[in-house]
């Protein structure tokens, strides 16, 4: 059998590594439409805009990386209340399609301040973290760094929304929105805590990309088509259907790629999506409408 | 007075190239066209509740099959461009059908056809050895040894590309007054708002929603085979792609995409926004047009969700309205 060599293997394992950031990436999106019912589609330029302020601190003002990453998480958090308040919540009561586009401007605005303020150049952290051997086969240690933050990241917030007083509320009110202010939850409040909660994963997804990727203005567009049909393969809002899409879609890249060209893994798994939808319009696990 | 206003404006565009301006203003009007073009293409079907972000696609179908046809067979734009339209017909159908028997609306609309914009720009991508890759694609020039080859459909005049794109551009607001006229319109206006309801009265859902649907892909196929013997450039990242889809949903917003000549509008907003940055604060500062540009969206889609000029004709209304219960009184 010449098919099943190590290097498939190596493409499968680096498919699971990859699997654990798409999952990442999916968990802040899904929680977002899960509680406020609103697709960001401007959620990747928000992962940039962390991934530029850990360049600047650890760069420019040599902040060390542990003290970057937080406040780049904290500042992306900031801007997701910020993008609620000031721009979601004036359509709240508009067109569900509205909410969409409406962020689809802020797409626009964050690519340009960018572009504006940090350039076109491709910036590089300079942080390169040696691959990691194992026997013949080679891993990249930033990725499995982002797998390990990735799957802590899930049970944390699996914990949070089970066992928490808050979390309950943010399950109650994407359960039925109309309802729970008659039960003394302010949706403003959850509303605000949950965009912080979802900026707090871009920030987060931020810090993990960071280490691997060179920065540049339009690098939302590379990972944000995909994000948003891990999404939406899962059920939109559903957040385990979005972990277990994302090992998918990421076999699919990491596989296809290694038989053909990592661009025709990218084809096959958008293929794939396509079909998928045909067969179950509202994702892997259901989810709401 | 009001009605003679736009055939005024019609022959005053006409004359425009006869005034002897020169090539880049003439260029940026032939882009504006262009691209008013495209997004009335995109209106036609936007406007009716679906919201594609996969025209992109159809878009680059247009442009690479033209190109790749002329320059790897020999094959005439004239023989292409029905090909290119029988995919894109295609396309439109495999994705459309399915999307509408299984109600794929909304978000999920957008987001699957988003997936067709992403995987176009894909395919382009991985057959970097036919199609040139991220670099781009130049069709093969015929015009070493004359100024223009109806065969190769490549022009040097200016003035002939700005009366072809004229022309393609009041048949594409022809197409869009004639859906807009038509029963069809009325029957997708009541499905964007109750699908259910619509389908209970006996409008046939499924059928209505893919007739645009073709529609609107076949014309925007179009729009990329003149963007690509115009400018005689095209790369992936320019005709396909979630960057030219959502400049194609964002144009038509901008002008209102409920009104005939909205899109237009919000392709010379957009254009006229860019060039005029440009010409003040010059070449060395990048993207403060999609900044302002953003913002302007925001604002729009939350305080004139109509577009421009679908607001502007809203206010007259209003005002006329105003004036007869004035003088009636």
């Amino acid at each position: 059998m010449a098919i099943f060599d190590i290097f498939l293997l190596e493409a499968v394992l680096n498919g699971v590594l990859l699997g654990g950031i798409l999952a990442l990436l999916a968990l802040g999106l899904n929680l977002i439409f899960g509680v406020i019912d609103v697709v960001w589609i401007c959620y990747a330029e928000l992962i940039m805009i962390g991934m530029y302020a850990i360049y600047y601190l650890h760069v420019s003002y040599a902040w060390p990386l542990w003290l970057a990453f937080p406040c780049a998480i904290l500042l992306v958090a900031m801007r997701g209340v910020l993008l609620h308040q000031f721009v979601i919540k004036p359509v709240l009561a508009a067109e569900p399609i509205n909410q969409l586009l409406v962020t689809g401007g802020v797409l626009f605005f964050l690519q340009g301040v960018a572009t504006l303020a940090f350039g076109v150049e491709f910036k590089s952290l300079g942080v390169n973290l040696p691959p990691l051997a194992l026997g013949d086969m080679q891993f990249s240690s930033a990725r499995l760094v982002a797998f390990g933050a990735a799957l802590a990241c899930m049970i944390g917030m699996y914990l949070f929304l089970t066992r928490t007083y808050l979390g309950t509320a943010i399950r109650a009110i994407s359960q039925d929105r109309a309802i729970m202010p008659l039960m003394g939850v302010n949706p403003n409040r959850i509303f605000l805590i949950t965009s912080a909660l979802g900026g707090g994963l871009a920030g987060l997804a931020a810090c993990l990309l960071v280490l691997q990727y060179d920065i540049h203005p339009a690098i939302g567009l590379s990972f944000g088509p995909i994000t948003f049909l891990v999404c939406v393969l899962g059920g939109l809002g559903n957040m385990i259907g979005g972990f277990i899409a994302a090992f998918i879609f990421a076999q699919f890249i990491s596989v296809g790629g290694f038989f053909l060209h990592l661009e025709w893994g990218y084809v096959i798994a958008f293929l794939f999506f396509i079909g998928f939808m045909f067969w179950r319009p509202r994702g892997l696990l259901g989810g709401k409408g | 007075m009001m009605r003679g206003l736009p055939l005024i404006g019609l022959a005053a565009l006409v004359l425009l190239p006869l005034t002897g301006m020169g090539n880049y203003p003439l260029h940026l009007v032939i882009m504006c066209l262009l691209w008013a073009y495209v997004y009335t293409s995109w209106a036609v079907m936007g406007r009716l509740g679906m919201t594609s972000f996969g025209h992109g696609a159809f878009m680059s179908i247009g442009a690479y099959v033209v190109v790749m046809g002329w320059n790897h067979f020999g094959l005439s734009p004239w023989i292409t461009t029905p090909i290119a339209l029988v995919l894109t017909a295609v396309t439109a159908l495999l994705i459309g059908y399915p999307c509408f028997r299984l109600k794929i609306v909304g978000h999920y609309f957008a987001l699957v056809t988003l997936a067709l914009s992403e995987i176009a720009r894909m395919i382009i991508v991985a057959l970097r050895d036919q199609t040139g890759g991220s670099l781009g694609a130049t069709p093969n020039t015929a015009l070493a040894d004359s100024a223009w080859s109806l065969v190769a459909l490549q022009f040097s005049s200016k003035i002939t590309w700005f009366y072809i794109v004229l022309v393609v551009w009041l048949a594409g607001l022809w197409i869009w007054t004639r859906v807009d006229r038509s029963m069809a319109r009325l029957a997708l206006e009541a499905i964007s708002h109750e699908e259910d309801a619509a389908a209970s009265i006996g409008i046939g859902v499924t059928r209505l929603k893919l007739g645009v649907t073709l529609i609107s892909a076949l014309m925007t196929c179009i729009g990329g085979v003149l963007y690509a013997q115009y400018q005689l450039y095209i790369n992936p990242e320019s005709v396909s792609g979630i960057g030219v889809s959502l400049q194609m949903v964002f144009g038509a917003i901008t002008g209102g995409m409920f009104v005939r000549l909205g899109p237009t509008v919000g392709a010379v907003f957009t254009l006229l926004l860019a060039e005029g940055l440009r010409l003040v604060f010059g070449h060395d500062i990048h993207g403060l047009d999609s900044t302002i540009y953003g913002v302007l969206l925001v604002f729009f889609i939350v305080f004139l969700p109509k577009g421009i000029l679908g607001s502007a004709i809203e206010i007259r209304k209003r005002r006329e309205r105003a004036e007869q219960r004035a003088a009636a009184a």
